[in-house]
């Protein structure tokens, strides 16, 4: 199973990052940006014996270690991929 | 016989950088053809890089002996003696392609390079210095912004402070901007190693990052003109991990305190082969087998080839007493770091390489080490640099507006916005911060302090390539005597255009002449350095040759140690040294007239020796304050820092120069063998005798005090108004 | 007097921490590796700074994890003294020692300079020999400073007085343009509620001898020199 996780800072949190991606964005014409928030992307391939059970197992890995629940939200997908695909 | 008689072709040939006459000695020498493997190993080996085949006999004309000198070239670093037991140990080294082509990861990765050269001599590194050039702001932002960031990121990460280094903004740098990494580093004189592989039958244990397919063939990749393909090779820049090198470092250090390590050598430029090779080809006669099979791996599916050219950073190869390699691998596991025998030391004078039991490699080390053939160019004078007429030249409409446009100038202002980006503290040791002439850092539990600095003025080089590079190895001096320390040796990175080209061959030759000239003067030994050629790029942009000469000095009590800012007020401000019509190739022409031309000052190194000894004789007297040399940008510019810097301060009558001196000169010339001091009044008597007992002219220039730099009548601008232009220089944060 | 020096791999004050217990304070220096959970007696941890574990995923987000941090937690929960600097006062932020969190510069820049704080608690076993609004001249080394906290928890913060240290100019006052890093309120450092545990960016340790540039630092080495004992027995 492949967990697809996404880590963001959390709305109240200042984000310089992401407002000076804005700003280079608006300097190069994309002017309709309104708002840019910069995170982290976490791919976890796992062995899980069900959907939930995975899903479970993850939502552990992102509250203990992955994000940190005063700046940050999350979520993730989970994917199934055959057997072998991994690399 | 033809070429492809032998199974290979010109583009294997073009791949692994060699040329048919070399092919041709390689056949000779192994009489068969080599096979891949071997190919690609002596290929690496062979490059520019590695060999140093253009570059070797003129290196020899360099003085690189000494009283102090405890490691000359040829090893990873240069170490000097500091007495008390301590030894210096450092090194410069370029890493401008990978720069050119990814600014941050070029410039984090040619750090950690520098680092484990300082490691591999058993020196815990202390300080890093970084010497750079670039084209013109704004247009070459991004490789300025990245190559300031990747070295921020990787000496913070890594805790060794970064306290000095130079910025040159120049357009012939904007293709081909130059990165060279210095590192300072301190070892107990007794415990330096040396990367020798002695003992048939020690083991070879490779440590750090696990091997992937990095930068195969980098090295060979330095050693080519920049083109549009360069992208292409975008896999040749590697991404480095400073916190691995961090627990490297500690493993390394901690591995002096066994006896079981015959020596360590950093995997840099051309990865397995050239370090086996390198650490056996100092010991006559070892051979040294490896088994690429036992190489901790990264990726899936790596040949011997791979693993054998991979240049993945953050490794370092330890020969280890027989028997003892348990001791030794602990001492890793303790850092979480993975370790593997991959070999032994043999006497058989080849390198073997074998992949589980079978033989995929076996050459002789020499072969590999030294077989390259020597080029012998031939060098041309180039095209006389544009000569000046300096009587054509308008004097100063206003002076002031002038040393504001030249505060603001990026090659003379301050360099407040990128040092604050470098952890210039970490160690407890930084005694002089970075910002003035050259950094100083204690030796914790004495009181020696070791200045350091990196300088070149490559206008003066380009203009005149044999006094250009006497002019840095003099000014790089004066940097550290104005600290009040001594200086004692020298560390050289070579930065050149295409020496294929008669004209920069020359250049090559004039520039090593004129170090060898200024060193031997001077006292001053060159014990380790590198050379980078082909800093050009199709487009026919060639760097100015660029010389970059990276010096320490020592001083026995840092208590007595001077620092360029003004001090106190009420002190009597002095310029020591004499002044001449030297406005040829200065920062003063360029800003504004918008020229570079004419001849660089002309250096007389007797003058620069006397006036370097009168300025240590007065700091170890106690007769001056502060010191600072007086170069890029003048006299006034020099004063003007010595008030920004010390945020005092000075009145002095207005300056009416003595013909033939010109005012312009007087206030913005860039004569040599010149420093601007302050003394406190009652010395100053003492001082102006002194100096007449050294034969070096001293002029009273004022008195430090007030809120502002005034001479009376001609110029008056306070200190805040001289900080907006010369803070603002750098347009904004870097 | 026995101060602990925690070494996680990735860490750079440890020597320069130890270097001022040891060598100017001259008080007994223990360091303590990051996967040994025995404290050794030590009667101050201090959790230097540095990149623990390369500061990967986040500024000390696995160094809490460490052997060595489960003993520190119960060691603050007798009272023991604990002091994160730079990276420990992420370190202290990640496992709950203290709240809050610790983000990337305003500025998105690493910032090695000196700066002003102004102390407002010196009843503290970590400021005992300050005087209560003293300006205290100590340098910062660090990209990702600048504190954050939830309004409830800011305002809780600032009620209990638990703010320690703030950015200021030289006069000590509290200012916009003082603040390096853009921390809410300047806040440069915390104590916990109980005041046995504190947390501040700037590094005292490289400010305790005036070749480095000042002494101010030491002043917080000789408080907690003085104030141990008495915290310990309270």
């Amino acid at each position: 199973m492949i967990a697809r996780i996404v880590v963001v800072p959390k709305p109240v949190v200042n984000d310089p990052q992401g407002v000076t991606v804005r700003q280079g964005l608006a300097l190069l014409g994309f002017g309709e940006v309104t708002e840019v928030r910069v995170g982290k992307y976490i791919e976890v391939r796992l062995d899980a014996t069900s959907e939930r059970a995975a899903r479970e197992r993850v939502d552990a890995m992102c509250s203990r270690l992955l994000a940190n629940h005063v700046i940050e939200d999350y979520h993730f997908e989970l994917e199934h991929e055959s057997k072998g695909a991994m690399r | 016989m033809k070429l492809e008689d032998r199974n290979v072709d010109e583009r294997r040939l073009r791949e692994v950088a060699l040329t048919a006459d070399e092919y041709r000695v390689i056949v000779e020498s192994l009489k068969r053809p080599p096979n891949d493997l071997e190919l690609g190993m002596l290929g690496v080996l062979w490059s520019e890089h590695c060999s140093y085949k253009t570059s070797k006999a003129l290196l020899r004309r360099l003085p690189s002996s000494g009283a102090a000198v405890l490691q000359g070239p040829g090893e990873n670093a240069g170490a000097v003696s500091l007495g008390n037991g301590w030894a210096v140990v450092f090194k410069i080294e370029s890493h401008n392609h990978p720069s050119a082509i990814e600014p941050y990861q070029g410039a984090a990765t040619g750090v950690g390079g520098i680092l484990r050269d300082v490691i591999a001599m058993g020196a815990r590194p202390i300080a890093l210095l970084d010497s750079l050039r670039f084209g013109p702001l704004p247009e070459s932002r991004r490789h300025f912004d990245g190559v300031v960031a990747g070295i921020g990121g990787y000496g913070n990460c890594i805790g060794v402070p970064t306290v000095g280094g130079e910025v040159y903004f120049e357009d012939c740098y904007a293709q081909n901007p130059l990165v060279n990494a210095m590192c300072v580093g301190l070892v107990r004189a007794n415990d330096l190693m040396r990367a020798r592989a002695e003992g048939t039958g020690n083991k070879l244990l490779l440590v750090g990052a696990d091997t992937g397919r990095d930068g195969i063939h980098g090295a060979a990749f330095a050693s080519l003109e920049l083109d549009e393909d360069s992208s292409q090779r975008r896999p040749a820049v590697q991404v480095g991990n400073p916190f691995l090198e961090k627990c490297l470092l500690e493993a390394c250090m901690d591995l002096s305190l066994t006896d079981a390590v015959v020596a360590i050598q950093d995997l840099g430029a051309a990865g397995l082969t050239s370090s086996v090779a390198e650490c056996a080809g100092r010991v006559p006669g070892a051979g040294a087998k490896i088994d690429v099979s036992r190489v901790p791996r990264r990726e899936r599916g790596m040949t011997p080839y791979d693993v054998m050219l991979s240049e993945s950073q953050e490794r370092m190869l330890v020969v280890v007493r027989r028997g003892r390699e348990a001791d030794i691998e602990r001492i890793f596991e303790t850092w979480d770091l993975t370790s593997a025998v991959i070999g032994e030391v043999t006497n058989d004078g080849h390198l073997t390489v074998v992949d589980h039991k079978e033989q995929v490699a076996r050459v002789p080390i020499q072969l590999l080490t030294e077989g390259a053939p020597l080029r012998r160019l031939v060098g041309l004078p180039p095209e006389p640099a544009p000569a000046l007429d300096i009587d054509a030249l308008p004097p100063p409409a206003d002076i002031g507006a002038a040393l504001l446009r030249m505060l603001a100038s990026p090659n003379l202002c301050s360099r407040g916005p990128i040092i604050r980006r470098y952890d210039h503290m970490v160690g407890d040791a930084t005694v002089i911060p970075p910002g003035g002439d050259a950094a100083m850092l204690r030796v914790k539990g004495t009181k020696i302090g070791i200045a350091m600095t990196t300088s070149c003025n490559a206008r003066y080089c380009h203009l005149d390539a044999n006094l250009g590079a006497q002019l840095a190895v003099a000014e790089a001096a004066r940097n550290i005597i104005a600290t009040g320390a001594q200086p004692l040796a020298i560390t050289d990175c070579l930065n050149m255009a295409n020496p294929d080209r008669p004209e920069v061959y020359w250049q090559l030759e004039e520039t090593v002449s004129g170090m060898a000239q200024a060193c031997r003067s001077l006292d001053l030994p060159i014990v380790s350095g590198n050379v980078s050629l082909y800093n050009e790029s199709a487009g026919g942009a060639a760097i100015y040759p660029t010389p970059v000469i990276g010096m320490v000095g020592q001083i026995d009590d840092y208590d007595r140690r001077l620092q360029a800012g003004f001090k106190h007020e009420g002190d009597f401000v002095l310029l020591i040294g004499s002044s001449h019509n030297d406005l040829g190739g200065s920062e003063y022409l360029k800003v504004e007239h918008d020229m570079v031309a004419g001849r660089p000052p002309e250096l007389d190194l007797a003058r620069e020796r006397a006036v370097g000894k009168l300025i240590l004789t007065a700091a170890r007297a106690g007769l001056i304050k502060t010191a600072h040399d007086c170069s890029d940008g003048g006299m006034l510019v020099a004063l003007a820092e010595c008030c920004l810097l010390g945020g005092i301060g000075m009145r002095g009558p207005a300056l009416n120069p003595e013909p033939p001196l010109r005012i312009d000169a007087a206030f913005f010339g860039e004569s040599p063998s010149r420093f601007i001091v302050s003394a406190p009044s009652r010395a100053t008597p003492e001082l102006q005798s002194l100096a007449r007992r050294h034969h070096v002219e001293i002029a009273l220039l004022g008195l430090t005090g007030g809120d502002a730099l005034e001479l009376e009548g001609q110029l008056k601008l306070t200190v805040q108004e001289m900080r907006e232009a010369w803070e603002g220089g750098l347009g904004g944060p870097a | 007097m026995k101060f602990g020096v925690v070494v996680f791999p990735g860490t750079w004050s440890d020597r320069d921490c130890g270097w001022v217990v040891d060598q100017v304070l001259g008080a007994h220096l223990q360091y303590l590796w990051h996967k040994d959970a025995d404290l050794k007696g030590c009667d101050c941890i201090i959790l230097p700074g540095g990149f623990a574990y390369g500061d990967y995923l986040r500024t000390g987000a696995i160094a809490r994890f460490a052997p060595v941090m489960e003993s520190i937690g119960e060691f603050a929960d007798r009272g023991g003294l604990v002091w994160g600097i730079c990276n420990g006062f992420q370190i202290l932020c990640e496992s709950g020692l203290l709240p809050g969190a610790l983000i990337r510069n305003a500025s998105l820049e690493y910032r090695c300079e000196w700066t002003n704080l102004v102390v407002e608690r010196a009843d503290l076993a970590f400021t005992s020999q300050c005087d209560e609004r003293e300006v205290l001249r100590v340098p910062i080394s660090h990209g990702e400073g600048s504190y954050f906290a939830d309004p409830a928890t800011l305002s809780r913060l600032e009620q209990n007085g638990q703010v320690v240290f703030r950015y200021c100019d030289v006069e000590g006052r509290v200012r916009p343009n003082s603040n390096p890093n853009g921390s809410l309120h300047n806040i440069a450092g915390i104590v916990n509620s109980r005041g046995n545990v504190l947390g501040m960016m700037p590094h005292p340790e490289r400010c305790a001898e005036a070749e480095l540039g000042g002494t101010d630092g030491l002043k917080l080495f000789r408080s907690v020199m003085h104030s141990a004992a008495q915290v310990l027995t309270a």
